[in-house]
C-alpha cells in the first residue's frame, strides 16, 4: 500500500478520486486550493470533467446539473463561497441530488481571515439555504480520515439521494501527514430510477421542487424528513476512556486533536477524563451523549468558534448533566495546556 | 381543392396537457416550434432541459422529456454541469429575459464564452411576466411597468439589454439569432432557427442561442391581437436578425 506525506485538501480530493467522482467544479478561494488544483491534474486523466467555474454559484449549479444525470460530483470551497452556494444547497436537497460539496472553512463573518475556524457548523448542520432541509454533515480529524470520509460521503449521497458535506478547516486542509492510500469499497447504489439520462424507452422524468397543488408541499416536506429520520442511523463518533469518567470533554474536527492531547494530559495525571468527537455533525450522535450523562457527569464542549455545537451537546443530554462551553473564536489556536486547565477548573467545581 | 394537404400532427413530444399559459402569450407557440425541432432531429430519447424560474417554469408539465428544474438564473450553469457529466445529451435551456439577462446574466454569459455546447432559449417579452409584469433588463425605454409606472427613465435605469448583440461578439458562440412568432413566416423562421440552435451543440460547433421576441398581453394591458403588432415596434429596438452562424449552412 502506498503512503504518502499529503495536505489535507490533496487528501479530500484523492479520497474523491478513490470514490470515482467524474466531475468536479470549483472557483479559487483560500485556503482549499489544493483540491480543485489536484483534481485539474487527475480527473481528465481518468476520463473526467474539471471545470474551473466563474463563480461559486455557477459551480454549485454546475454540480446540480451533474448530479441530476446520475453522475459523481462535487465541488468544494471555503466558507464565503459555501454562503454563495446557500440557494443551491436548498434546491439540492429539494431535488434529493446525491451531491459532495466540501468546506474548508476559515474565520468569519465576513471576509474574517483564512486561518481554522469552526464558525460554519450552524450553516453546516442547519442547512444555510431556505425551507426545512438537511445535508448529511461528516467532519473530519486527520487527513487518512479526510481520504476515507470523503469516498464515503458519495457512497451515502447515494444511498440517501441527498447532498453530504464535508466540514473541515484550514488547519487540516493545510497540514501534512502520512496518508495511507488504502482501497476503499464503499458501496455504489443505483441512479437508473431516478437519474436525467434521456427519456430512452420510457416516458419523461422531472427533477423539481416546486409544488403548488394541495397537501403537496406538505407531502414533499414530511417525505424529506422521514429521510432524514432514517439517515439518523449514520451516526458516528469516537469515544475513549468512557469507562468510570467523572468528566466529559467533546470537540469535532481539526481541534479534537488538540482536545484529545489535552484529556491525555488529565488522565495522565490521574483525572478521569473521557473524550467524545462526533464525526458526524448531521446526524448529531446524540446517543452516546445521553449515554455518557445518564451517571450525570458534567461536559465541556471546546470549539473553535463562539459556540455553536455546545447547543446540540445541551439537546442531546437534555438536562441530565452540567453543559460548559469553552468557545475561543478564531486567531489563534489553543495549546493542550490551555485545555488542561479549564477541564481542571471544571473537575474542581463537582 | 388543389394544391398541398394541410395535416395537423401533433408532436409526439408534448404531452396532451392544455397549456395553462394566458390569452395571446407567445409561449405555446415557441413550445410548439421546440418540440417540433426535438422530434424533427430524433432527440426526444436524448433531450435535457432545464426549467427557468418564470411562466415556463412548468415546461415539465408539457413536454415528454427529461428536465430539470434551476434555481433562478442559473439554467446555463445547471445546463453546462447536465452536458459535461454526459455529453451525448442534448442540452437546451429555456428562460425568460429576466432569468437569462438579469440574475442570471454572468452564468449566460460566461456559459456562452466558454461555447458550451448547449442551447439556450431566451424568451424576450421585456417585463417579468410570472411576477406580475415590472421592470426587466428589456423594457423599453418609456414603456410602463408596475415598477415603472411613469415608464422606464433612461436616466434612472439605462436602455435595453440587447442579449443577442453582444453574444454574437462570442467566438464560442456558434449560432446567435433573434427572431418573432407574430406573423406566419416569422414561426417558420424561428422553427428553423431553433433547429440550428441545436445543430450548433449536434455538431459540436458551440453555443447556440436563439432570442424570440415574445407577446406579454396580459402585462402589456394590451388585448391579444394588438399586442402581436405591438412585437413589431419592439423589432425596432431588437431587429430580428441571424447574427452569427457557421460557414456552410
Amino acid at each position: 500500500m502506498k503512503t504518502l506525506l499529503v495536505k489535507g485538501s490533496e487528501a479530500i480530493a484523492l479520497g474523491a478520486l478513490a470514490a470515482d467522482c467524474r466531475c468536479y467544479f470549483g472557483y479559487p478561494i483560500t485556503p482549499q486550493n489544493e483540491i480543485p488544483e489536484l483534481m485539474a491534474r487527475e480527473l481528465p486523466k481518468r476520463g473526467g470533467v474539471f471545470l474551473q467555474a466563474e463563480s461559486e454559484l455557477a459551480a454549485v449549479n454546475m454540480l446540480l446539473g451533474a448530479a441530476s444525470t446520475g453522475v459523481r460530483a462535487m465541488t468544494s470551497s471555503s466558507s464565503p463561497g459555501i454562503s454563495l452556494m446557500a440557494e443551491t444547497f436548498s434546491y439540492l436537497a429539494a431535488l434529493e441530488l446525491p451531491a459532495v460539496i466540501v468546506n474548508v472553512s476559515r474565520g468569519g463573518p465576513g471576509l474574517g481571515g483564512i486561518e481554522a475556524s469552526q464558525g460554519d457548523y450552524f450553516q453546516a448542520t442547519r442547512g444555510a439555504g431556505h425551507g426545512d432541509y438537511h445535508f448529511l454533515v461528516l467532519s473530519p480529524a486527520s487527513i487518512q480520515e479526510a481520504y476515507e470520509l470523503t469516498a464515503r460521503a458519495f457512497s451515502l449521497a447515494e444511498k440517501y439521494r441527498q447532498p453530504a458535506l464535508i466540514l473541515t478547516d484550514a488547519l487540516l486542509g493545510q497540514m501534512k501527514e502520512p496518508l495511507r492510500l488504502r482501497r476503499l469499497r464503499f458501496p455504489r447504489y443505483p441512479v437508473e430510477d431516478w437519474a436525467l439520462t434521456g427519456a430512452r424507452g420510457r416516458p419523461g422524468r422531472t427533477l423539481r421542487s416546486l409544488f403548488l397543488g394541495p397537501g403537496e408541499l406538505r407531502a414533499r416536506n414530511l417525505l424529506l424528513q422521514r429521510k432524514y429520520q432514517a439517515m439518523r442511523r449514520e451516526a458516528r463518533a469516537e469515544i475513549l476512556y468512557a469507562e468510570g469518567a467523572e468528566l466529559v470533554v467533546t470537540a469535532f474536527g481539526s481541534l479534537s486533536r488538540i482536545v484529545r492531547e489535552a484529556v491525555e494530559m488529565a488522565r495522565e495525571k490521574g483525572y478521569p477524563v473521557a473524550f467524545l468527537r462526533p464525526i458526524t455533525l448531521f446526524p448529531f450522535p446524540d446517543r452516546p451523549y445521553r449515554k455518557l450523562a445518564e451517571g450525570g457527569q458534567p461536559f465541556l464542549v471546546v470549539e473553535l468558534n463562539c459556540g455553536q455545537m455546545v447547543e446540540d451537546v445541551r439537546l442531546a443530554v437534555c438536562g441530565r448533566s452540567r453543559v460548559e462551553s469553552l468557545a475561543l473564536p478564531p486567531s489563534d489556536l489553543p495549546a493542550p495546556e490551555d485545555i488542561y486547565r479549564r477541564i481542571r477548573r471544571c473537575l474542581a467545581q463537582r | 381543392m388543389s394544391g398541398p394537404k394541410m395535416k395537423f400532427v401533433f408532436p409526439r413530444v408534448l404531452t396532451e396537457r392544455p397549456f395553462h399559459y394566458c390569452p395571446g402569450c407567445h409561449h405555446g407557440i415557441v413550445h410548439r416550434l421546440l418540440a417540433e425541432v426535438l422530434e424533427e432531429l430524433e432527440l426526444r430519447e436524448r433531450a435535457y432541459g432545464v426549467a427557468s424560474i418564470g411562466c415556463a417554469c412548468f415546461l415539465y408539465y408539457y413536454f415528454d422529456i427529461d428536465i430539470c428544474e434551476a434555481p433562478h438564473g442559473r439554467a446555463c450553469a445547471a445546463a453546462t454541469g447536465a452536458k459535461r457529466a454526459r455529453p451525448e445529451l442534448a442540452v437546451f435551456t429555456y428562460q425568460g429575459d429576466g432569468d437569462f439577462a438579469a440574475i442570471g446574466l454572468n452564468e449566460s454569459l460566461q456559459a456562452a464564452a466558454r461555447g458550451e455546447r448547449i442551447t439556450a432559449i431566451m424568451i424576450n417579452n421585456t417585463v417579468y411576466g410570472m411576477t406580475g409584469g415590472q421592470l426587466s433588463p428589456t423594457t423599453l425605454p418609456g414603456q410602463r411597468t408596475t415598477t415603472t409606472p411613469e415608464g422606464r427613465d433612461p436616466r434612472m435605469y439605462g436602455y435595453p439589454l440587447k442579449v443577442a448583440e453582444i453574444l454574437a461578439q462570442f467566438p464560442g458562440v456558434a449560432y446567435c439569432a433573434r427572431v418573432a412568432v407574430n406573423s406566419p413566416r416569422r414561426v417558420l423562421e424561428a422553427r428553423q432557427a431553433l433547429r440550428q440552435a441545436f445543430l450548433a451543440q449536434l455538431e459540436d460547433r458551440g453555443f447556440g442561442y436563439v432570442e424570440v421576441l415574445s407577446a406579454c398581453p396580459v402585462n402589456w394591458k394590451l388585448d391579444p391581437v394588438s399586442a402581436n403588432k405591438k412585437v413589431d415596434e419592439l423589432t425596432q429596438t431588437f431587429p430580428l436578425k441571424i447574427f452569427r452562424t457557421w460557414e456552410g449552412l
